[in-house]
């Protein structure tokens, strides 16, 4: 308390601080006076007592001072009055401050910009969705596995119904549908969510209303959707009457019973929903059947909500333990499987994973910008300081203590860097979503929404970057420039000698420092640009560029298996006859989409499996001429036929990883493989390929024919050299003939769906492009001040040079050769660096050494070209230097 | 810094200031001849030096001052100990004993 108030007292002294003066002016006054009167009374004449009073007093002035510090807020009133003198100091020299502004501005509003989104993804990746803090993504694992599994119907309301620590649970799967428009369908993301979804989340509708309780249960019983502002606002040109209007949905009649908040995306990092339907609605969804009631399918992917107050770990150990209980009570289904609570951005289950080294990379990257930013303000400070030296000099000579003046310079430092928050802070705030601009385009059809929020938390953490970097930029400057040598500083005045020693080697340094950290930057970016480089070279194994990808949703239409059946064989036949069609074909799923392909475990003929080896493989559902269509060479065997369908025996393609693997050089063909109860006969092998992502190593993996195991969705893979416009059209006039109701998806090439696999990559190329270059840039300021600085710093010695006969070439060799000198020093801490950091990347490199040298070559070519532009144009100033006139000075 | 007269031990003054308005509000000059009178003019404190003292100990709530009339009808500012100046009294009156008696046994052993 008495701290406190000693503080309360001294800001009151500081606001009031007239009338403290005048108040202790007359109370010394008073005293004095009642002084002067007492030795009146003893007997001294006037003029005697005043002066014996003066005397018992003590200096007057001195003791006055004394009380002031006492009284007032010594600190607060020396900090005004720094703040005062920086400011003047600053308008001084406009040059200076603005530059230094700048450079702050750009490394504290880059930093700000960054963390604003990276603290949008991390910690409050939803907006509008409340108790984000509170809210855990449920992660779903099998023991001694790896891998997000899902989760059951069942056992979710299990943990709802058994959970004390938990505020609610909430389901939400991501899903899809085709909405039509005119002569072309389009992709529409949704959720199946619990009933509980909207009221959970704290996100209410702007028109009609959210889930009710009852819209979770029943078997397909409550077709109701609740739209997205989006879908709102360009589907149904902002119907004010839309509630209750239906939408055709996968087949049903969908009533439209909400539409949710403009900003209000849904809760699945990396897409933007356009509906939400309840999970009753499973079956209606989803094409592999109805699941609610079956404790073994795992489909669901969800989160909870903990109560005000508990922490992750007790609703951790509550859930553990009722998943112990479910094991006990369902072995058959439970066995093995566990559950944890993820923080959002460890989501498991949406694009949050996928970012989070980008993140990584992007925050290392700002702050490497703002430490290069704070060493250019630093040579700047340190260059002025120079300028400042008289100064310095009269104040410490005049008695003013180092502490004093070091605190004076900070202040000053302070000032600069608080304008420049201001200026980033602005700049972050209007450019949050600019970052995203600068972003690859992702997957056509779905909004990438990374929300970039200002709150208190960016806020808190500029203003410490703020007051960092000051620690950073001034404290150095300051330090040197009270270490004034003052009986050499006065003598030396006016001679135009150039400055210590010592300064000149930390403006060095701090030079060496910044060229360094543009080494690693410029290194990391050659790197990942290599990579991708090498990832678009890659060729997956089969043709991208001649092949078009369409797909007619016939589930969304809902068609069933029969009927969907006739239609695809029929639009087959269709399509190739279209004019300039080499060859067509379908598929379950397509190569390196988003869905994964189908996963089992296999039996082999003649083939023993370890005791603890349960052999598995992928493999998808292709129709006939799939290999010619891709390109994809067999090595043995044939390929599938038209007459491969439900009427002849099952048959099936394996890759070379997969025969090596089984058949260990044996002849794989006509022998068998098991599936699920059938057997098929191996009628060929196909050359390996690349069937997710660059990324994957080889596996073993298998074909069987689409008319041996048909399913309602389809993709088409057209073999042709028209563009994919023309494609669209004449696939909608077939499409058309065959259903008026249908329509195709825009054709694409399957290149474009190679490369957005390749996402994550190419976003963290483009986020250390963008931030290398600002890096480089300020590093060549930096070398271009200090190269300039030392030019017109020894000036004299360049015209004693030139005096005794230097020629222009002996000039400019000996200014280049020490910017190089700096230069490669620069380098070689830099490259030591970036072989030590480089590796934190590697799961971003493909196909590239962290350490390769072209990255690493062509870092250090960029840098001694650009370090030679900055050494050049002092070099060449100092060649004009007039040997008369630098002599004279 | 404030220095106080040599005469004075060293941090003693703001304790006996304390002390001297343990009983009444007293004005500056009150102050240094009540310290001067209670220690038989062994203590004489430099007026001028009483001041800082004094707003140091007002800044930190163990005084509150107040202007009055002075016993010849002068205007002046009269400080009061407050209660967390009481207890600060009391505390370097311990203190000081302790010290005090310390010194003593240090002087006193052969």
């Amino acid at each position: 308390m008495p701290r406190f108030r000693a503080w309360f007292c001294r800001l009151l002294g500081l606001v009031r601080k007239q009338s403290r003066e005048s108040e202790m002016n007359a109370e010394i006054q008073q005293h004095l006076d009642a002084l002067t009167e007492r030795n009146i009374a003893a007997g001294m004449s006037p003029k005697e007592a005043r002066n014996a009073a003066a005397r018992d007093f003590g200096g007057v002035e001195q003791i006055k001072e004394v009380a002031r510090e006492q009284r007032v807020w010594k600190w607060a009133d020396e900090f005004l009055q720094d703040l005062r003198f920086g400011a003047r100091m600053l308008v001084r020299s406009p040059g200076f401050s603005i530059l230094a502004i700048l450079c702050l501005t750009l490394g504290i509003g880059t930093n700000a910009a960054a963390l604003s989104w990276i603290e949008g993804i991390l910690i409050r990746p939803y907006p509008l969705v409340a108790h984000q803090d509170r809210m855990f993504a449920l992660n779903a694992t099998i023991r001694g596995t790896e891998g997000y599994k899902g989760l059951s119907y069942p056992d979710l309301l299990d943990f709802q119904k058994n959970s004390t620590l938990f505020e609610s649970f909430i389901v939400d799967k991501i899903t899809g549908t085709t909405l039509s428009s005119g002569d072309r369908a389009e992709r529409a993301v949704g959720g199946m969510v619990s009933a509980n979804y909207f009221d959970a989340l704290g996100v209410r509708p702007i028109l009609g209303r959210g889930f009710r309780p009852e819209e979770g249960t029943g078997r397909n019983a409550h077709p109701v959707t609740v739209i997205s502002y989006m879908t709102w606002k360009n589907r149904y040109k902002s119907d004010p009457d839309i509630i209750g209007k239906t939408q055709f949905m996968n087949g049903v009649q969908h009533t439209i019973i909400g539409v949710a908040p403009e900003k209000f995306h849904g809760t699945f990092i990396g897409y933007s929903f356009n509906f939400w339907v309840p999970t009753s609605m499973q079956e209606t969804f989803d094409n592999t059947g109805y699941k609610l009631e079956d404790r073994g399918a795992r489909w669901i992917e969800g989160y909870a909500f903990l109560k005000p107050g508990v922490t992750r770990q007790q609703g951790q150990a509550e859930l553990s333990a009722i998943a112990k209980r479910l094991e006990n009570d369902y072995p058959e289904t439970d066995r093995g499987h566990e559950i944890s609570l993820l923080p959002l951005w460890k989501t498991p289950f949406n694009a949050a994973g996928g970012i989070s080294t980008t993140l990584g990379i992007t925050a290392a990257v700002v702050f490497f910008v703002l430490l290069i930013a704070c060493a250019n303000v630093s040579n700047l400070l340190l260059a002025r300081s120079l300028l400042r030296r008289h100064e310095m000099t009269m104040r410490l000579a005049l008695g003013a203590g180092r502490r004093r003046l070091i605190k004076q310079l900070f202040t000053e430092g302070l000032l600069l860097s608080l304008i420049a928050a201001l200026g980033g802070i602005a700049v972050a705030y209007w450019s949050r979503n600019a970052l995203v601009l600068a972003f690859p385009p992702s997957v056509p059809g779905i909004t990438i929404d990374y929300p970039g929020s200002m709150d208190w938390r960016v806020l808190l953490l500029s203003i410490a970057i703020c007051i960092g970097s000051t620690m950073l930029f001034a404290l150095m400057p300051a330090v040197q420039a009270s270490h004034v040598d003052l009986s050499g500083a006065l003598k030396s005045e006016g001679a135009g000698v150039i400055g210590g020693h010592g300064r000149s080697r930390l403006r060095s340094t701090l030079v060496l420092v910044q060229i360094s950290l543009s080494f690693v930057l410029l290194a990391g970016t050659g790197l990942l640009l290599q990579s991708l480089q090498r990832m678009q070279n890659t060729s997956p194994g089969f043709l991208t560029n001649n092949v078009i990808v369409s797909v007619v949703d016939l589930f969304s239409a809902g068609y069933k298996l029969d009927r969907a059946k006739i239609f695809h064989t029929q639009l087959l036949d269709r399509v190739r006859a279209l004019p300039g069609v080499e060859s067509a074909a379908l598929t379950r799923v397509m190569p390196f989409s988003y869905n994964p392909p189908s996963s089992a475990p296999i039996e082999i003929d003649r083939y023993q499996p370890a005791p603890d080896e349960q052999p598995n493989a992928d493999y998808v559902q292709v129709s006939e001429d799939y290999f010619s269509t891709l390109g994809i060479p067999l090595v043995a065997g044939r390929e599938f036929t038209r007459n491969d369908d439900e009427d002849s025996p099952r048959v099936a393609i394996i890759n070379e990883t997969m025969a090596a693997k089984y058949w260990q050089g044996k002849d794989p063909l006509g022998q068998r493989l098991k599936v699920k109860d059938t057997w098929m006969q191996i009628v060929g092998v196909a050359k390996n390929v690349y069937y997710e992502t660059k990324l994957e190593a080889p596996r073993s993996f298998f074909y069987v024919p689409v008319r041996q195991n048909f399913f309602v969705g389809n993709t088409l893979l057209i073999r042709t050299r028209e563009t994919p416009g023309a494609i669209t059209n004449a696939l909608s006039r077939e499409v058309h003939a065959l259903d008026p109701t249908l329509a195709p998806y825009a054709a694409d090439r399957l290149q474009e769906q190679v490369d957005q696999r390749g996402y994550t990559q190419r976003l963290a190329a483009t986020l250390l492009a963008i931030f290398g270059g600002m890096a480089l840039f300020l590093a060549a300021i930096g070398l271009y001040g200090v190269m300039s600085y030392s030019v017109s710093q020894s000036t004299r010695e360049l015209g004693v040079r030139m005096a005794l006969g230097a020629g222009v070439r002996d000039v400019l060799r000996l200014v280049m050769s020490r910017g190089l000198r700096l230069t490669i020093a620069g380098v070689v801490v830099g490259a030591a660096a970036a072989l030590l950091l480089t590796r934190l990347m590697g799961n971003l490199l493909y196909k590239v050494s962290p350490r390769d040298p072209i990255a690493f070559g062509a870092a250090l070519i960029i840098l001694i070209a650009v370090a030679l532009l900055a050494c050049f144009l002092p070099a060449r100033r100092a060649t004009r230097v007039d040997p008369v006139r630098a002599l004279r000075i | 810094m404030a220095k106080e007269k040599p005469d004075l031990v060293y941090g003693t003054l703001d304790m006996l200031i304390l002390k001297a308005l343990q009983h009444e509000p007293r004005h500056g000059l009150a102050i240094a001849d009540r310290i001067q009178q209670i220690s038989q003019d062994v203590l004489r404190v430099e007026q001028g030096s009483l001041y800082p003292a004094l707003y140091r100990l007002e800044a930190q709530g163990w005084l509150k001052a107040e202007w009055g009339v002075s016993d010849n009808n002068r205007k002046a500012r009269y400080y009061r100990l407050t209660a967390a100046g009481r207890k600060q009294l009391a505390a370097e009156k311990e203190h000081w004993s302790r010290i005090t008696a310390g010194i003593n046994r240090v002087l006193a052993s052969t």
